[in-house]
């Protein structure tokens, strides 16, 4: 492994250092696992495209609901197939790095959760997340009934201005008083 | 055609104006990302040359807002960044600013180098990641509260060994001279070791290593071998009974500060806004999915629990609703079932209580008598109240998480009122053997007053009172990995291998973090308890501790399934550090007493000289300079204290004072957040119709092509809010057709 993270350049390490919240440690160990993925002819590079298939092997990812919302909120690709840079790769690193500030993780929990990308989380979006969250097979999903009275509480309780969904600031205004939030929305390779 | 795309809301029901507006664009520049913003652009392309002005007026404000982050704190892709990294560096006029940053990215490095220091010297690191991937943050929160035990612990321990077990041990090789604590004679000072024995054998030998006594009792372990005054080394003398007492001192308040410090960000969360009473569906959906799990069965399970959790919650309101509609009937039933359930409780308490005390009696008297039976029996006779306050807390539990289901409460009270219950059993039972052992110590028949204790079977009560907390804590230890190994690991066995239904109902252990917490707090607080009469146990519970946390972590990766019912990483830590404070409370208690109360032993350790070990203080002090003496003595008056109490309760006041308004504050800006996204919504409502007349005005021919889509959207604006459409239409216009 140590030729791979000597493929990582100095230069490149204190930039991305200067540029993420992640430490050299771990950004070294990033690219370890970035490059363990790629095909062994790309061996190395840093600006080829992972598939979200091949991303969404990984263990970190692997058992989470929102690991397709996940790669595609990160991915630069045009159009957005969820495919992921190496670069893409540490801003999801950094975004869910334990220094990351709530700010940011707030940020990108909204737009996780906003399925439909059109900047409210509507009654679609929240439902969608909530049959992520406790699976959807049929007898693990809440019925017709419960769903309603579920997502009405939800919107009681975090939409302020009563427009029937919730936006950025509603959201941010609710997570920063979860103190949950920040403790659990952490991906450490 | 275009313009009308731009004012039309789109499928989403918002109004695209609604984003230009510059509280959104506020939090839309703090972090949508380009890409983000790309895509909205590509929707609304054909108003990109409408918006173009507004967006570079607030591109510039979003600069500015933007200039004050980080670079790594923005939110944006990498190839942003670096953009925004290069304007900055070529920014000539800005170089103090990008200095700033560039400096506080310096520090920034600094810091982390000695975090990563830090995290290679911390404890457990791989393990607790480990759990944290397997079972979430909730369990996790139970390993961290060991962990910082095991801290705890090893700085008492060195405390207590740095001022009072060095002095004493260098002395031999030194050429200080000691004062060795005199005894006056006399009835008090005749000192018999417990068993005293020529020639032990090995079974004996165990007995006294399990219980403290025979060859322990005259080592560094117990209270009854410091028994050294003043140490005279060439250039100071080294009071060691001063010492012993200011450590002890030390080392609870020691406690308080670390456990306060620790608890200090929950309290502060918790006085300013209590969460759970209107945002708990918020933070199980928003906030519930612990992004560290790796696991696919927890994973599984996660999302079982939060659909249990998701159901109870509903049920729990449903129930409220219920609750709210109970008839008197109902009611007065139901508070004569808990009435009858509460005097049942406090009759189970008693008993325990009682037993408590008879047990720690007998074993005493047992213990007096000197009377050997066969070594089991004088093990179990020594460890009769280890056994029952054990039974007891195994028993008690159990009941009141039967009992509670009849008291119908609702199910978040129903833990935590079944939580307190046993804290109050753990913690009480504690107190219950202490006073035993009091009465035991302080209760003299005839002649023996004089010294303040009973000489003639306590010659050295402190070490007595020691052995008995150092059984405690083996004894606690020695049921906890007993109970992994004979009692989790079969149950696991069986569920696993054999397919007997009824086993199989039964299941998996669960890992229940409450009670968890609670056997270690208890074992905490008899460290705390036990540390003055015997100063190394605080050693003894640090290797306690941390092979506990491989016992633990051994049971909950092999034997265990996690709770079904969750527990919240964050309200826990608070909880469990608030039963430790009660704890270290209730620990410091018999401490003081016992220190300022009654009289020291005359036959051994540091304070035979005086009548009690407080007095030690104050005989110190009369040897300071004058001016000291004053000062100190000021310190300790009653103007001085309740001056400062006065100063404490002011200082409290304007703190609990200062959460009020917090809280007022928030309300109210909550309520500002309401109204002004009702006007934003009016006022957006009423520019639209502003707009689309203003179009319609000038070219009145194109109306035709446009009649199929205005009329149903001003109907639908109407119907919402018809006082808009008065202010908007108040000079009927020719184009608008309700």
């Amino acid at each position: 492994m140590g030729s791979t993270s000597s493929q990582l350049d100095k230069d490149a390490l204190s930039e991305y250092q200067e540029l993420t919240f992640l430490t050299k440690q771990e950004i070294i160990l990033a690219h370890e696992r970035f490059s363990a993925m790629l095909p062994q002819e790309y061996k190395g590079a840093t600006n080829i495209r992972l598939p979200m298939e091949k991303i969404l092997e990984m263990p970190e990812l692997k058992s989470n609901p929102f690991n397709k919302r996940i790669c595609h909120v990160f991915s630069t690709s045009q159009p957005n197939d969820g495919s992921l840079t190496f670069e893409d790769f540490l801003d999801l690193l950094s975004a869910f790095s334990e220094a990351a500030t709530m700010e940011i993780k707030s940020h990108y929990a909204f737009r996780i959760f906003d399925s439909d990308n059109d900047g409210t989380l509507g009654r679609e979006d929240l439902e969608k997340m909530v049959t992520l969250l406790t699976g959807d097979s049929k007898d693990t999903s809440l019925n017709g009934e419960e769903m309603g009275q579920l997502i009405n509480n939800i919107l009681e309780e975090s939409d302020i201005d009563k427009d029937g969904t919730v936006n950025l600031s509603e959201f941010q205004h609710v997570i920063s008083r979860s103190p949950d939030f920040v403790s659990s929305f952490k991906i450490v390779l | 055609m275009e313009t009308d795309q731009v004012f039309f809301t789109d499928y989403s029901g918002r109004n695209p104006l609604l984003d230009q507006m510059p509280s959104y664009q506020a939090s839309l520049n703090r972090g949508m990302t380009a890409k983000w913003r790309g895509t909205r652009r590509g929707r609304f392309s054909s108003s990109d040359s409408q918006k173009g002005a507004e967006s570079s007026f607030r591109r510039n404000e979003a600069a500015e807002e933007m200039e004050l982050l980080p670079i790594y704190a923005l939110v944006q892709p990498m190839a942003e960044k670096r953009r925004e990294k290069r304007r900055r560096l070529g920014k000539g006029q800005d170089l103090s600013r990008w200095e700033y940053w560039k400096g506080n990215y310096v520090f920034r490095q600094m810091r982390e180098n000695a975090k990563v220091l830090q995290n290679h010297l911390q404890l457990w690191k791989k393990d607790i990641r480990l759990i944290e991937g397997m079972f979430g943050t909730g369990i996790l929160s139970y390993f961290y509260f060991l962990r910082f035990l095991v801290m705890l612990n090893l700085a008492i321990f060195l405390l207590m060994f740095a001022f009072v077990m060095l002095p004493m041990i260098i002395v031999p090789h030194t050429s200080a001279n000691v004062t060795w604590s005199q005894s006056g004679g006399g009835n008090c000072s005749s000192y018999k070791i417990g068993n005293p024995r020529a020639l032990p054998n090995f079974h004996e030998q165990i007995t006294d290593l399990l219980s403290g006594e025979g060859f322990m009792e005259r080592t560094y372990l117990f209270y009854g071998f410091y028994n050294m005054d003043k140490i005279h080394f060439p250039h100071f003398t080294y009071n060691l009974s001063l010492a012993y007492l200011l450590t002890t001192v030390a080392y609870l308040l020691f406690s308080l500060i670390w456990i306060v410090k620790r608890s200090a960000t929950g309290f502060k969360r918790s006085l300013v806004q209590n969460e759970d009473c209107f945002q708990s569906f918020c933070n199980k959906i928003f906030a519930g999915w612990d992004f560290c799990i790796t696991n696919k069965t927890t994973a599984k399970l996660k999302k079982s629990i939060m659909l249990n959790e998701l159901r109870i919650d509903l049920e729990e309101e449903r129930v409220r609703q219920k609750i709210a509609e109970r008839s008197r009937t109902e009611r007065l039933r139901i508070y004569f079932i808990r009435f009858v359930l509460n005097v049942f409780v406090i009759g189970v308490l008693a008993a325990c209580f009682y037993s408590i005390y008879l047990a720690t009696s007998l074993s005493q008297d047992a213990e007096m008598n000197k009377k050997k039976v066969n070594f089991l029996m004088d093990l179990i006779t020594e460890y009769l109240p280890s056994i029952v306050i054990t039974l007891a807390n195994f028993i008690t539990p159990v009941l009141f998480s039967f009992i509670i289901n009849f008291e119908d409460y609702s199910p978040s009270f129903e833990i935590r009122f079944t939580l307190m219950r046993c804290v109050f059993m753990r913690l009480t039972s504690i107190g219950v053997l202490l006073l035993s052992l009091w009465r035991k110590i302080t209760r003299c028949d005839d002649a023996f007053c004089e010294c303040g204790y009973n000489p003639d079977l306590y010659s050295c009560w402190e070490s007595r009172v020691g052995q008995e907390m150092y059984k405690l804590t083996i004894f606690d230890f020695i049921i906890i990995a007993a109970v992994t190994i004979f009692v989790e690991f079969p149950r696991k066995f069986l569920v696993k291998y054999c397919n007997c239904q009824l086993i199989k109902f039964w299941g998996d252990q669960e890992f229940s973090i409450p009670q968890n917490v609670l056997q270690i707090v208890y074992g905490q607080t008899i460290c705390w308890i036990g540390t003055f009469y015997c100063p190394l146990l605080p050693a003894i519970c640090t290797i306690k501790y941390f092979l506990m946390f491989y016992i633990k972590k051994t049971s909950l990766l092999h034997n265990c399934r996690p709770s079904v019912r969750p527990f919240r990483a964050s309200r826990s830590t608070f909880f469990f550090l608030v039963v430790l404070l009660i704890g270290l409370i209730l620990a410091s208690l018999p401490v003081v007493i016992s220190v300022a109360q009654i009289n020291s032993s005359k036959a051994c350790g540091p304070f035979m000289n005086y009548t009690t070990s407080w007095e030690v203080l104050p005989i110190a002090v009369s040897q300071l300079p004058d001016g000291v003496q004053r000062f100190l003595s000021f310190l300790s008056s009653e103007t001085f204290a309740a001056s400062f109490f006065v100063v404490t309760f002011l200082a409290m006041f304007y703190v609990i004072a200062l959460a009020r308004g917090y809280k007022k504050v928030i309300s109210q800006l909550r309520e500002q957040l309401t109204m002004e996204g009702r006007d934003r919504q009016f006022l957006i409502q009423r520019l639209v119709i502003a707009q689309r007349r203003s179009k319609f005005n000038p070219k009145p021919p194109g109306r035709s092509s446009r009649s199929p889509r205005s009329p149903s959207y001003h109907t639908s604006f109407a119907y919402n809010h018809p006082e808009a459409m008065r202010l908007a239409d108040s000079p009927p216009p020719s184009s608008t057709q309700v």
